[in-house]
């Protein structure tokens, strides 16, 4: 690489974004869609398990809502520190929340009202729902651009440290 | 004496079962947890990569960060609903 493209990349160590960040739009998203789809899950899981289906299939629901927040949080709180610390924070965030739902469930596990078929279903099922959903909005106003409400308040800043000059 | 031996020799299969499920039940979550995290440690090194050199399109590379890394992550999850279902149901 050149010493002028050097120059013209930030350093993802000092890059930071202070402006609104987009994961928090797509996770609230999320969060809303899987409250108005969330009943017609449980409703079907009552339908196929029973009484347990639907208690199980509430608790993924909300493991799987839980889970997309909290990876929008990682993120965003990331994003605003350091790039680095961004990348950081995704890789250590994956491997805590993979610990987080295999402890919801082993805390449930010898639970009266717990069904694991419906639960894994739901978790699953609702998961992929989910991003499906959003994929299809995202998408969308990414290819018409023109159609999507403005937000002046929406614009990322993105706040970089002069490169030093021992680079 | 016989029977003793009878229950001893049961109750070992029955360990042995359970030590067999545990086992598959950690393999197949474990092996299921490598591959989304190679992947998402590929995609967002990829992300940061883009937003240094191009931070006027930082928004657009987090919103498909965001994504793909949810994606990926449905891989693992996957392999998560299968462990349970060996392990505990």
């Amino acid at each position: 690489m050149s010493e002028a493209a050097q120059q013209s990349t930030a350093s993802p160590l000092t890059t930071r974004f202070d402006g609104p960040a987009p994961e928090w739009s797509i996770g609230r998203d999320m969060v809303r869609r899987g409250l108005l789809a969330g009943p017609i899950i449980v409703a079907l899981c009552a339908v196929i398990w029973g009484g347990d289906g639907l208690w199980s299939s509430l608790y993924g629901v909300a493991i799987v809502l839980v889970n997309f927040a909290l990876s929008a949080a990682l993120i965003a709180v990331g994003a605003r520190i350091s790039l680095a610390v961004m990348m950081g924070a995704v890789l250590f965030g994956y491997l805590i929340r993979l610990g987080l739902i295999f402890a919801a469930v082993w805390f449930v596990q010898d639970e009266s009202w717990i069904s694991f078929p419906a639960l894994g279903a739901t978790i699953i099922v609702t998961h992929l729902g989910l991003l499906a959903w959003e994929l299809r909005h995202v998408s969308l106003s990414l290819a018409f651009p023109g159609l999507k409400p403005e937000d002046p308040s929406a614009t990322v800043s993105p706040t970089a440290a002069p490169p030093s000059d021992n680079n | 004496m016989e029977a003793f031996s009878i229950v001893v020799q049961q109750a070992d299969a029955s360990d042995q079962q359970n030590i067999e499920a545990a086992a598959g039940a950690g393999l197949a979550y474990g092996l299921a947890a490598i591959g989304p995290g190679i992947g998402i440690g590929y995609l967002v090194g990829k992300s940061v990569e883009a937003m240094a050199r191009q931070p006027e399109a930082a928004g657009m590379v987090r919103t498909t960060m965001f994504l793909g890394i949810a994606f990926t992550e449905a891989l693992a999850l996957i392999g998560f609903v299968v462990f349970i279902l060996l392990k505990f149901a």
